[in-house]
């Protein structure tokens, strides 16, 4: 399993440039209310970070929203607006076109803001995903960040779309006759690839320093782009907080949520992965939502992960640019 | 200088919205207000007028993405009817709430089902608790009238709130008509540029969309039902400097031939029109009959009905929808809040007419005038069969 373009090593390089590299400034401010070890909390922390002051943003509703913005208190102070839950894509179609067409009359000083919308998996893969489609494909200057921890964790861990095979949730629970989640977990980056928009990327605040680059490439590119965030969810997923950025390593070493970037239909994966893998079990074992699986099950999800892994670096070493 | 032309009434409000030089429509095509969205879009390809045109992948988008742009200090407007306004009912309460005085055109269309794209108004009347403003429009020159005041309403530093203006669907929608369409100069003079209270911008950042707790939700009901109470005083004055300036007069309810009559009907949107030949008629053979013509549907004008059925022995409320399992048609049911405390009032009946865009023909008024005071219960579908 080689890929073409030598995936940076970061996790080496972290300690050392991390603390130089980051913004100072806080966009996504403490004192909200978010559970312990919430990755989604800590991404979008990092993730304004690398956007910066002239960013607009536009929320879906879900954890972020309810954490961070019980009136009269805000964690933002980025310019914020949340709407509904299906329609974040669409809203913040209409900041960006609003920003747009400001500028051009003078309304608004002669400055580029960038419009970021922000939503969890719910809100992206399930009720949002019509909204996402027509925003991505209108073309809208427009970062979109997924937050997909995996189940809808603001209403209580009931299973979406996102959730992998096998996970335990209020709506697919494992029992005596069912495994619990039966489906395997909706490729939404490569629905957004179809998209033919010129950046889509999966990312992890477990590797914050890729996570970054992430947002700032895609931010400096004037169009569509997407970023698929595996933010670990304790609460949801059964596991400890303390272990919310190492599950996300395992995540990634086990080929689970390999990170990757498509850009002009390029594949690249721009953290490398440990050659043979790490076992889906090293991952499995450390989360309660996986607790009731056999090792036939566990096999199961082995194989298609292998699977899964080696369809995507068949497109890393194949992939052409459809812009040359 | 106003221009008297003869145009299909959707395309004329497309040219009115046009006048007012929205930054950002967003819609999505349902029949019968489509023309005027489409309209717009020509407009735009033509350079005439600089917008952003988002061709949304549905209603509930269409809604938001009016939301966003108008978060950011934009006008917005879109259109849309019936199952349309359905699709984006989730978004309309937020609006209204959030401030944003989006300005939407509705094609009025019968709810499905069965399935009907015809005209009534059982789209409108699912939204008249949700903190919009709403305008009801009996002819092409009220639409494009209307269309213009609603963004100075809207936009009004008292008002901040969501706006619409209501056509019946084919029956104003799809007609042409001889009308004075303002020039941009006028209209310029009229409407000045939005200057929103908080606007989406990093030079002065804003939390909007806020989680409302317990604590708090009920006092921004409040606050938002005053707003509307208020928004009164705002909508009389509008019309009072259109009037000034453009010369035709607008209130919350207009009388035709009321002086005398004992019998009086109430109608909303193009019916009226029809109404009126009815009462001409009938007051040429000497009955009493007159006719009121409610304009503004929210904020309900309660004070302006009480006056007006003064002296009035039985007053026909017409619906053009059915609050089905309820007191009959929505309109007679804020009719009859109105007046109830009054110690004199007149009999009220409640005849739903026109439903899913069955004609309703001046015989048929003239007839429901004749059979005033024969009403069984609280209402009746007038002409049903079986």
């Amino acid at each position: 399993m080689m890929s073409t373009a030598k995936p940076i090593s970061i996790v080496e390089n972290f300690e050392i440039y991390a603390p130089k590299l980051v913004d100072k400034e806080e966009f996504f401010c403490s004192g909200h209310r978010a559970c312990q070890g919430c990755g989604e909390a800590l991404a979008i922390r990092l993730m304004c970070k690398a956007l910066g002051k002239d960013t607009v943003i536009a929320n879906a509703t879900g954890c972020m929203e309810v954490i961070a913005t019980p009136y009269p208190a805000t964690a933002w102070t980025l310019p914020w607006i949340h709407v509904a839950f299906p329609c974040a894509a669409a809203v913040g179609a209409g900041v960006e076109a609003g920003l747009k067409v400001l500028r051009r009359k003078g309304v608004n000083p002669d400055r580029y803001i960038k419009t970021v919308t922000i939503g969890g998996d719910g809100g992206t893969v399930d009720i949002g995903l019509q909204a996402l489609s027509g925003a991505m494909e209108r073309g809208h200057d427009m970062l979109y960040v997924c937050f997909d921890n995996e189940a809808y964790m603001n209403t209580g861990i009931q299973r979406s779309s996102a959730t992998p095979f096998g996970a335990s949730t209020t709506t697919a629970p494992a029992g005596k006759a069912s495994i619990g989640n039966k489906t395997w977990k909706k490729n939404v980056p490569e629905i957004m690839v179809a998209h033919n928009i010129p950046y889509v990327a999966t990312a992890s605040p477990s590797y914050p320093i890729d996570f970054m680059n992430k947002v700032k490439k895609a931010r400096a590119i004037q169009g569509p782009t997407y970023i698929h965030c595996l933010s670990v969810c304790p609460t949801g997923w059964r596991a400890k907080s303390e272990e919310c950025i190492k599950l996300g390593r395992l995540a990634v070493e086990t080929g689970v949520f390999p990170l990757y970037e498509v850009e002009n239909g390029v594949y690249r994966l721009t953290v490398e992965t440990p050659d043979p893998l790490r076992p889906v079990t090293d991952y499995i074992k450390a989360q309660g939502r996986f607790r009731h699986l056999t090792p036939d099950e566990i096999r199961t999800i082995q194989r298609r992960v292998n699977l899964e892994y080696r369809k995507l670096m068949n497109k890393v070493e194949h992939s052409l640019s459809w812009t040359e | 200088m106003s221009k008297r032309i003869g145009m299909e009434i959707a395309l004329a409000t497309a040219e009115a919205v046009a006048l007012c030089r929205p930054d950002v429509i967003a819609a999505y095509p349902i029949t019968p207000n489509t023309h005027i969205p489409e309209h717009l879009s020509d407009i735009v390809a033509e350079g005439r007028l600089d917008a952003e045109f988002i061709c949304v992948e549905s209603e509930h988008s269409a809604m938001s993405a009016c939301a966003g742009a108008s978060g950011t200090g934009a006008r917005a407007f879109t259109a849309t009817s019936s199952q349309g306004l359905l699709y984006m009912y989730e978004v309309l309460g937020i609006v209204s709430s959030m401030r944003l005085p989006v300005v939407m055109a509705i094609g009025n269309r019968a709810i499905s089902g069965p399935i009907n794209i015809w005209n009534d108004h059982s789209d409108i009347m699912t939204m008249r608790d949700l903190g919009w403003l709403s305008l009801f429009a009996a002819n092409g020159q009220e639409a494009v009238d209307m269309m213009i005041q609603s963004f100075k309403i809207a936009e009004d530093a008292a008002v901040q709130l969501p706006i619409n203006v209501n056509l019946d669907g084919f029956q104003l929608t799809h007609m042409v008509e001889a009308l004075f369409l303002p020039d941009e100069k006028e209209v310029d003079r009229f409407l000045p540029r939005r200057k929103p209270y908080a606007a989406l911008h990093p030079d002065h950042p804003v939390t909007m969309g806020a989680l409302g707790m317990p604590d708090i939700f009920t006092e921004a009901t409040k606050a938002r039902d005053q707003a509307l109470v208020d928004s009164r005083t705002v909508i009389l004055k509008v019309w009072k400097e259109w009037e000034k300036q453009f010369g035709r007069r607008y209130e919350p309810i207009e009388a035709y031939k009321t002086k005398g009559a004992d019998v009086v009907m109430l109608t909303m949107g193009s019916m009226g029109e029809t109404a009126e030949i009815a009462v001409d008629e009938l007051r040429r053979d000497g009955v009493p009959v007159g006719l009121l013509k409610l304009k503004l549907w929210r904020p309900f004008p309660f004070e302006e009905m009480k006056k007006a059925v003064r002296g009035v022995k039985t007053l026909i409320v017409t619906d053009r929808c059915c609050s089905l399992g309820g007191p009959g048609g929505p309109l007679a049911a804020e009719v009859r809040s109105a007046l109830y405390a009054e110690a004199a009032r007149p009999a009220i009946e409640n005849a739903l007419i026109g439903l899913g865009g069955r004609d309703v023909t001046v015989d048929d008024f003239k007839q429901m005038f004749r059979q005033a005071g024969k009403s069984k219960g609280i209402y009746e579908f007038y002409g049903v069969r079986g």
